[in-house]
């Protein structure tokens, strides 16, 4: 662990939060909370979600004025009531949500809100030039294949991220929050980032990182803030706390095993779907089995095909080459309504486009499915709604709340009720856990496992390599469209690594 | 976290490096030099002419009407709004031209007729940034205002228009009208405003992405009615240039030509997307000539107006399937 830079005592405090509180409609979302940042320092925020790290964010960013409080940078008082002010302050923010946009060009993007101009036109070859010397100031592994005028749209989501980066270089900010921003990044995308993060605090950027995985809080930060309802719990440096203190400060009780123990092997049932030399235009060769009370997990690098072999199972995006058997009879689905109509579920990697119908109650979103496809021979679960939305320990004001308002870990409950309301044999997860706070993520485990105890199969797609680990009976591991290979459970990560690679042979020992 | 596995996926550089053929401003250009060529092969076969002086003129005069309102309505869709009250403002515009003419100077009756452009457009603007009312509704709404004081005030032409400037409507230079002239005048100062101002930056990204430009600091509301009020002063060029045509002000120029949804299809078949943060000027302007060519092909034939109709349609929705598909096959 690197020395904090906060020991040095001349360095001046670079950013002081002081006393900020936020109410919404008469909700008090921040209770006095008051936040140091030193320059070069990478101080982690944590707390479940609704904790109110992401509104304090925001007020910090201009994008909400605090109903009371100060923020202070080197020593100046501001508050800002427009994101432009801040910005124009030193404070750079980037959101779980990128604020790019897709159509334009990197150098669009960097520049956009400060385009600088020549006798009233915009200096395109001056923000092209700018914009390059910043890709390569971050270094060639950052940089590989970018151009100013690549389009944003033509980047994975890791690459976008750079862009994001690049742009609150580009604007001198000082202050860097980050909000989760390995959220969306497979593991060696997130190595790549946190090297990043560490050579901008080098040059002397304070930087407000808020993550729920505990192990880069660890790595990555000198010290951590945990918040709670709102409320400052502790700030404590990072070499002088450990993992247990800042869960408990999180989630305000111990926290057991993170995992539910797995299903001895004698547990796993018959083959509920099977697939056999399974292609499309992202995937080839998939043999694939699922069993009645295995959970089955899916690691990859992004873009290995993780998420198109999800899609495939679902028939929205279907195989198109191969053969599919669900329940025993020989079905390939292609549509999405097919595969829900032979008992096949997934729940999506993004799930406000893709989940749930934000605007709409927890009751519809739940009833989605089973109003949609009515299927023969099962009960309508209507009337079984509130029984279900125990089982999968919803905590909402009522049925009758927007699904917006719930926090990440109980929209994803509902998202979950909605399927099991259709009564799924086949459960498929694409990250199951993104974007969801430690309390709900341990909650969605167990009920995980409990489905599968009932006898569904599960299929487990994770980008958090803890989480396939400790979920799965046995972790298949996707290289370049194709299943590279299969490993037991309990299987370590580098095994996993070494296979999502495509470099097996590296493998010293065996 | 070995070396081995920081190796990172490639980037798509094929799909980054975008063929110039897919720009759908280039692709609607092509579109429209081989209308250009089939409408001559296709009148030449039934024994007539499409391209003679007098019919050339015919269709470039047609586009500068269509054309004036037709690039305004790229700025405002290009922000991610739209304007529907076009039509009526052009009625009014005529009016107001003819009549101030009718009593004044040249000149007053153009300042007369960019102010009320101005205002409407700032109207429309400002309904929908400040009292967030969706732009259809919006603009629909304002478009009901107009009509009900035209319909309350006139019954048919009304004022004269001064001769001298009569000649902006039919004087020609070589075999091109002036008229042409304005047209291009606008459309190529909408171009470098859109193009190459910070104002035509925000636009974009105030039309791809509001949440996203608000972040980085745009005042998207600004360019949202800034979009707006050029937008309306295009429409009160297209009013000048119609009224210098006819002679008189006339309550309906706008609305029977139905420049309000024409330009709006014309807009989407030159590229831009409806939604905004796409497409560009030049686009327009191919698909203005493309529809106007298409009518004059039709007049040669004499083809009957159900025909024309459905080609039109047609055409605009195979246009803007074409787009939708090669927008799939790239996020795919």
């Amino acid at each position: 662990m690197r020395e904090s830079p906060s020991d040095n005592l001349l360095t001046p405090t670079l950013l002081t939060m002081e006393g900020v509180s936020k109410s919404f409609l008469g909700v008090r979302v921040l209770h006095d909370v008051s936040l140091t940042l030193e320059a070069g320092e990478v101080h982690a925020i944590a707390g479940e979600n609704g904790a109110g790290k992401s509104t304090l964010m925001k007020v910090l960013a201009g994008e909400h004025a605090p109903d009371t409080g100060t923020v202070r940078l080197d020593g100046t008082e501001h508050s800002f009531t427009h994101p432009s002010q801040a910005q124009a302050a030193g404070i750079g923010i980037i959101h779980q949500e990128f604020a790019l946009l897709e159509h334009r060009t990197i150098a669009d993007n960097v520049f956009l809100g400060r385009e600088p101009t020549r006798r009233g036109f915009v200096d395109r070859r001056a923000m092209e030039e700018r914009t390059d010397q910043l890709l390569t100031e971050l270094g060639e592994s950052v940089k590989a294949g970018l151009t100013p005028r690549t389009y944003v749209r033509d980047l994975p989501v890791a690459r976008q991220q750079t862009v994001e980066i690049v742009k609150a270089l580009a604007s001198d900010v000082r202050v860097l929050v980050m909000d989760e921003p390995t959220a969306p990044l497979a593991e060696h995308e997130a190595g790549l980032l946190h090297g990043l993060v560490r050579r901008l605090a080098d040059r002397g950027m304070g930087i407000l990182y808020i993550s729920h995985r505990l192990r880069e809080i660890f790595e990555l930060a000198q010290r951590v803030t945990v918040l709670k309802d709102g409320r400052h719990v502790i700030t404590a440096r990072t070499a002088e706390t450990d993992t247990d203190q800042v869960v408990r400060a999180m989630v305000g009780r111990e926290l057991g095993a993170y995992y539910p123990p797995r299903a001895e092997p004698g547990e796993w049932g018959d083959a509920v779907l099977t697939v056999t030399g399974g292609g499309n235009r992202r995937l080839r060769g998939i043999d694939l089995t699922l069993r009645a009370g295995e959970v089955t997990g899916v690691a990859g690098l992004q873009g290995s095909g993780r998420t198109s072999l999800a899609r495939a199972l679902f028939g929205a995006a279907p195989f198109t080459e191969g053969s599919m058997t669900v329940g025993g009879t020989s079905l390939r689905p292609a549509s999405p309504r097919q595969a829900i109509r032979a008992g096949i579920a997934l729940v999506t990697e993004d799930r406000k486009a893709e989940g749930l119908a934000l605007r709409q109650s927890v009751r519809d979103n739940a009833l989605l499915v089973t109003r949609a496809v009515p299927t023969r021979g099962r009960p309508p679960a209507g009337r079984g709604l509130t029984r279900l939305l125990e089982r999968v320990r919803l905590q909402a004001r009522s049925e009758d709340q927007q699904a917006q308002y719930l926090s990440g870990g109980n929209q994803q409950k509902v998202v979950i009720a909605k399927w099991l309301a259709a009564h799924p044999r086949v459960l498929l997860f694409d990250e199951p856990t993104r974007g969801v706070d430690v309390g709900a993520k341990a909650a969605i485990h167990t009920l995980v496992r409990e489905l599968a105890r009932e006898g569904l199969a599960v299929l487990i797609i994770s980008s958090e390599l803890p989480e396939v680990i400790g979920m799965s009976d046995r972790v298949l591991v996707m290289s370049d469209g194709r299943l590279a290979g299969e490993l037991p459970a309990g299987a370590d990560e580098e095994d996993i690594m070494r296979l999502a690679t495509g470099h097996p042979d590296h493998s010293d020992a065996a | 976290m070995s070396g081995a596995a920081l190796a990172r996926p490639a980037l798509k550089t094929t799909a980054a490096r975008k063929s110039r053929l897919t720009d759908p401003a280039v692709g609607v250009w092509l579109a429209t030099a081989a209308t250009a060529v089939l409408g001559w092969l296709v009148v030449a076969l039934d024994g007539g002419q499409l391209y003679t002086q007098a019919n050339i003129v015919v269709i470039l005069s047609n586009c500068v009407a269509l054309g004036l309102v037709a690039v305004g309505q790229t700025a405002v869709i290009l922000t991610g709004s739209l304007d529907l009250s076009v039509a009526y403002l052009i009625g009014l515009g005529t009016l107001v031209a003819a009549e101030t003419m009718e009593g004044g100077s040249v000149l007053t009756a153009v300042l007369a007729v960019l102010a009320l452009s101005a205002g409407v457009g700032l109207a429309n603007g400002l309904i929908v940034t400040q009292l967030k009312v969706n732009a259809f509704i919006a603009t629909l709404g304002t478009a009901f205002i107009l009509r009900g004081y035209i319909e309350d005030n006139y019954t048919g032409p009304a004022g004269k228009v001064t001769a001298s400037f009569q000649r902006l409507g039919y004087d020609r230079i070589g075999p091109l009208p002036v008229s042409v002239f304005l047209l291009v005048a606008v459309a190529v100062v909408l171009w470098l405003v859109i193009r190459h101002t910070r104002l035509g930056h925000h636009m974009y990204a105030t039309g791809g992405d509001e949440h996203a430009a608000r972040l980085s600091g745009v005042r998207t509301r600004r360019t949202v009615v800034i979009a707006h009020v050029l937008c309306s002063l295009c429409v009160g060029a297209a009013a000048l240039f119609l009224a210098s045509r006819l002679g008189s002000g006339a309550p309906w120029a706008g609305t029977e030509a139905r420049y309000d949804l024409d330009s709006i299809a014309a807009v989407v078949l030159g590229g831009t997307v409806l939604a905004g943060g796409r497409g560009g000027v030049a686009g327009t302007l191919g698909g203005v000539l493309l529809l106007a060519i298409l009518d004059s092909v039709f007049n040669q034939l004499s083809v009957d107006p159900f025909f024309k109709n459905v080609v039109r349609g047609v055409v605009i929705i195979a246009a803007v399937a074409l787009y939708a598909r090669r927008g799939s096959r790239r996020s795919a």
